[in-house]
């Protein structure tokens, strides 16, 4: 009994551990528990006062007992009173009890933030450390509103101790996470930068870990930290391995320190600062030199350091993706480590190079370690290990490589671990699709893989062979003859049977011609398999014989034999009983051409989203695929339809709100079937958003082969959606499955200023999370970079300005990436930025306004329309548009009640561009004629406004 | 204004420290340190407990370091019987947190003089101590063995 013989201990609490260690029996622990708890009790209440001793010592005994996973009920109040000891070890008990013990009790709760203030107050480091320390173990918002504003100053303060320091740095994290709300930094914000900067290399680390979040939150306010952190970084990372003494590791200086520096970087985009930024691609050149130095201890603890600072630094190359330089040479550093003794290093820089090989620069370099990663997957003995590699190799998948990667993945799928069988199965049947260069090679590889996994070939997965068959005739045939000879194998899957008895009913003709697969050995050999399968699959069959009776007349009485047999027609599963008597009398009583009618080859499938990316996406999440398959692909499906025609994929945006114009419903009703917008108020759920995959796009139009870090281009209702914010600056700007983005804006005369709230809907972190505005030279636009984890669940948001310099068409387009489950997702949009928005309101008389309006109608100066009242002609929703439109709505200004009319002056920063408006409602005809007046002649703002016009 | 529209949407977004909990268990199971950075009721906690157990225990010496779990990664290393485990982030730094579960094994052992399963047990409310030392709110505090060893030391000689 160490604690014993050190004789610091409590001797009661050590016998009564060693009792509890030596009971035999469950039973025996809680007769002695229960023992103790009655002692505890009666002392607690007994009319002696305890002394400090005894009362921490049945504090330490209740904690033990509450640790052992017994409930406890009482002696909360004298681990209160133990924190008003003046002696340490009463005082730690007491606190530890809380910590452990202590919820938002709230009576409680005053008294514990009593003597934690004036443990605070009390200048006594030791004090002060377990004050903290029950803070930030605690982290209630009670917490946090009675000791937020203490702990910046302490933190900060010239005289408290470094200890002190650290733990205050911590205290205030937890707190700020807890409560940010509570937490206002404002005036320390400069002084805690400051702190990385500190002699005492604790307080750097600690402070760092708050530095950290406080910047992910608020990077403007932080950023003087970049060029602090590189100079600290710069400094360890040239130090010599003795320099830092007490925080060198292992011959190591600083690792946990660098790290986290490196990963404080990664907060930020790279330095513009030039000097900064060659310091720190200096310190990312003497990291990646160093992994190739021989080492100075033959110790794991000493390489695992120094790694642990390479991949951080690899890391923040990644994130930069602007160093083709340094983003090879973290390749090639990978490349060594894949074929490293080290399992873990094997592991990591698997994980590690499937985030390059999304890079443009460093997609190559992965690719050339294929056979490597190839090897892991078969070789390797932790699954977790396999899991890695089958990752890598999918992303590093592209067409030049596809049919090399697929072929391993389905060799590695007869032997592959249960667990990871159904992911494999789907990237494999991914892959396949998106990377066929001929369909025979796709319907080879999914039957192949139905052959070698059938059980975890998901429905979605034959589903789609088979819409892809039906969707293309020139693989029809070959389908045909390879399911046919597929089930030939005396024990076929039954997914097998599936694909067999579906594809044979529709295209069986096509190979009927060779004797050796004539009609009747087809039926015979479907029907071999017919006894052995579930219901759901004899239905399937079924309904293939019926179709043969149509290909085949020849087979006619065969099958009408089958379907008039007990075991069919008195079957006693219903469906398939209701199935042999209708298609029994069907074949009887229909004429040929009935027959024909009825049972014609399945029409190609309607385009949509491939239902296996479908599946990923629901399994992994839509991470988990590439982005590409769906970018840009939702336009036939989306735009589709109605009168539009190819308007809405012109690339003029103006051109686009015209054609969208005549269908597409404008801001605040609900949207349409298919629309991506769905209103903040709107029952529509994210099911309406499922994107559409077209098989165009699977031979043809060869996608991308690698999912581009650049910009994707704006999604195509991107359109839109600008004129769905016309009229209104708040809403739900996009919707995915992954993510939602809503926005508040406001502007005051050339300025406007967006909250863009970013909705991670998953249960997954996005990482790397990156927006960039891309700003038209007429407007100019700042924007706060976010932390680049957004938690599951979590919104985070962020604020963009913009200054309007002078007119302009373009809207800004925003652009979102991150990582989801390893996968680039890559978004575009455009932000509802236009010129109406800075709009001012002015009011006229009635006098002024006519004589401007006769002065300005020179056919530059006016723009025109006469358009559908798509709304109707209601007073007020015309008012509310045009007041959302930001003019001024003149009343008993224009002699004809009916008519609308507004005023308003366009503030850009070059000039002020007054606008006078018209709308004249003509019920008879539900239209408008809306005129819009300039105090401008160039065509440009009258361009501009006539888009306007169209959503109102 | 926008002022309040930032504080209303910073108290809803979801925040969790990156080290979500700190384990040490020995091959029965049995717990010898939980110490959570993170808020869970107590099923749930004997539920993570049992969890970790379960997935750790079957690793050989072959194995990685470090496991997913749940929307996590346990980062572990094996000394004699006890298994010491940390939740992190699947984001997180696999090699930084291993060599700082070492870092605070070597300083429990200069602490309890070649520490052994025994000493966590009867000194446990000196374990916590030690991590609170070592490790804070979720975060790594201080890495100098011998600035800890020196502070704990110190704290020892006080009544």
């Amino acid at each position: 009994m160490p604690a014993v013989s050190k004789g610091d201990g409590m001797r009661g609490l050590a016998v009564f551990i060693s009792d509890i260690r030596n009971c035999k029996s469950k039973e025996a622990e809680i007769k002695r528990i229960n023992k103790e708890l009655a002692n505890i009790r009666s002392k607690f209440k007994g009319d002696k006062a305890l002394d400090g001793y005894s009362k921490k010592k049945y504090v330490c005994k209740l904690l033990f007992i509450f640790l052992l996973g017994h409930d406890i009920d009482f002696g909360h109040m004298e681990a209160v009173n133990l924190l008003s000891s003046n002696k340490y070890t009463e005082k730690q008990i007491g606190y530890l009890f809380i910590s452990v013990l202590v919820n938002s009790n709230s009576e409680l709760i005053r008294l514990i933030n009593n003597a934690i203030k004036n443990d605070l107050s009390s200048r006594n480091p030791t004090f002060m450390c377990l004050a903290l320390h029950c803070i930030a173990n605690v982290g209630s918002r009670e917490m946090a509103e009675a000791f937020a504003g203490e702990i910046p100053r302490i933190l900060v303060a010239g005289d408290t101790m470094d200890s002190v320091k650290q733990s205050a740095a911590l205290c205030l994290l937890r707190l700020y996470k807890a409560s940010p709300d509570l937490v206002l930094m404002g005036e320390w914000t400069s002084r805690v930068v400051h702190l990385l900067n500190d002699q005492h290399m604790g307080v750097v680390t600690a402070a760092i870990s708050l530095i950290t979040c406080l910047s992910s939150k608020n990077p403007d306010e932080f950023k003087t930290c970049v060029s602090l952190a590189v100079s600290r970084l710069s400094r360890i990372v040239s130090s010599a391995s003795t320099d830092l003494q007490d925080y060198t590791y292992y011959f190591v200086p600083a690792p946990w320190l660098s790290c986290k520096l490196l990963r404080l970087l990664q907060c930020y985009p790279p330095p513009e600062d030039g000097a900064v930024k060659g310091r720190l691609v200096e310190c990312l050149e003497t990291i990646l030199n160093k992994a190739q130095e021989p080492p100075k201890s033959k110790k794991v603890q000493h390489s695992n350091a120094k790694n642990a600072i390479l991949f951080e630094a690899i890391s923040l190359i990644i994130h930069y993706d602007s160093e083709p330089n340094l983003l090879v040479r973290a390749c090639n550093q990978l490349g060594q480590f894949l074929q490293h003794r080290e399992t873990n290093l094997r592991y990591l820089a698997l994980e590690s190079m499937c985030t390059l090989a999304s890079s443009e620069f460093s997609h190559e370099a992965v690719k050339t370690h294929i056979e490597t990663v190839i090897n892991a997957l078969k070789t390797e003995r932790d699954v977790s290990v396999r899991q890695r590699a089958a990752d890598l190799l999918y992303a590093m998948c592209d067409r030049s490589n596809a049919k090399q990667i697929v072929a391993e993945m389905l060799s590695y799928l007869e032997t592959a671990d249960y667990s990871i069988r159904e992911e494999m199965v789907l990237k494999v049947a991914i892959l396949a699709e998106k990377y066929a260069v001929d369909y025979s090679w796709y319907v080879d590889t999914i039957l192949n893989l139905i052959r070698i996994a059938g059980d975890y070939v998901s429905e979605e997965v034959w589903y789609r062979v088979i819409q892809i068959v039906i969707n293309r005739d020139d693989v029809q045939g070959y389908a045909a003859k390879t399911v046919f000879e597929a089930l030939q194998a005396p024990a076929c899957h039954e997914n097998m049977v599936k694909v067999g008895g579906y594809i044979l009913g529709e295209f069986g003709n096509l190979i009927a011609g060779d004797p050796r697969s004539s009609p009747l050995v087809q039926f015979n050999l479907l029907h071999s398999k017919f006894h052995l399968c579930s219901v759901p699959t004899r239905a399937l069959l079924l309904s293939a014989y019926i179709k043969f009776i149509n290909l085949f007349p020849e087979t006619k009485a065969t099958i009408q034999e089958v379907l008039r047999s007990d075991s069919q027609i008195r079957n006693s599963d219903v469906e398939l009983q209701q199935r042999a008597v209708e298609y029994l009398k069907l074949s009887s009583i229909a004429s040929t051409d009935v027959l024909a009618t009825v049972l014609e080859e399945m029409p190609p499938f309607p385009e949509r989203e491939s239902s296996i990316l479908a599946k990923l996406k629901k399994k992994k999440g839509p991470g988990a695929v590439s982005v590409e398959l769906e970018d840009g692909k939702e336009r036939g499906e989306l735009n589709g339809g109605g009168d539009r025609g190819g308007d809405a994929s012109t690339p003029s945006p103006s051109a686009d709100l015209l054609g969208l114009r005549s269908t597409a419903p404008v801001s605040g009703t609900t949207p349409s079937a298919g629309s991506l917008l769905v209103d903040v108020f709107s029952e529509a759920g994210p099911s309406a958003t499922s994107a559409g995959v077209n098989d165009d796009g699977f031979l043809s139009s060869a996608p991308p082969t690698v999912a581009s870090e650049d910009p994707a281009p704006p999604l195509p209702e991107s359109d839109e959606l600008l004129n769905k914010f016309v009229c209104k600056n708040n809403g739900v700007l996009f919707e995915n499955q992954l993510l939602q983005i809503g926005i508040k804006s406001e502007y005051r005369q050339n300025l406007g200023r967006m909250y863009l709230f970013y909705g991670n809907k998953t249960s997954v972190q996005f990482v790397s999370f990156n927006t960039t505005v891309s700003c038209p030279g007429e407007l100019q636009s700042h924007i706060l970079q976010l932390e680049p984890l957004v938690e599951g669940g979590a919104q985070v948001q962020q604020v963009i300005n913009i200054e309007c310099l002078t007119d302009f068409i373009d809207a800004p387009l925003l652009n979102i990436k991150f990582r989801y489950g390893g996968a680039l997702q890559n978004i575009s949009l455009k932000l509802p930025v236009t010129i109406n928005k800075f709009f001012q309101p002015t009011e006229m008389a009635a006098a002024d306004f006519f004589q401007r309006w006769k002065q300005l109608s020179q056919p530059q100066q006016e723009a025109q329309k006469i358009f559908k009242a798509s709304h109707g002609m209601d007073t007020e929703v015309l008012k509310a548009k045009l007041l959302g439109l930001g003019t001024a709505l003149l009343e008993n200004v224009d002699p004809n009640p009916e008519n609308y009319v507004c005023a308003g002056v366009i503030q850009t920063k070059a000039q002020q561009v007054g606008c006078l408006l018209r709308l004249e409602p003509n019920a008879q005809a539900q239209v408008h004629t809306h005129k819009c007046i300039l105090l401008d002649s160039r065509l440009i703002m009258c361009h501009q406004c006539k888009s306007i016009l169209n959503s109102c | 204004s926008p002022g309040t529209v930032l504080e209303t949407h910073c108290t809803r977004r979801q925040n969790i420290s990156h080290i979500r909990f700190i384990l040490i268990q020995n091959r029965a199971g049995k717990t010898r340190l939980a110490k959570w950075y993170m808020q869970f009721d107590d099923d749930e906690k004997q539920k993570l407990i049992e969890e970790v157990h379960a997935v750790v225990t079957v690793r050989d010496a072959k194995h990685t370091n470090f496991v997913e779990f749940r929307n996590f990664k346990i980062i572990y290393r094996r000394y004699a019987g006890l298994y010491f485990c940390i939740c992190v982030d699947v984001t997180d730094n696999n090699l930084a947190y291993l060599e700082g579960i070492h870092n605070f094994v070597e300083v429990l052992n200069e602490y309890f003089h070649n520490v052994c399963e025994l000493d966590l047990v009867f000194n446990f409310y000196k374990v916590y101590t030690v991590v609170d030392e070592m490790f804070l709110a979720g975060e790594i505090r201080e890495t100098s063995q011998t600035k800890v060893l020196k502070q704990l030391l110190m704290l020892q000689s006080l009544e």
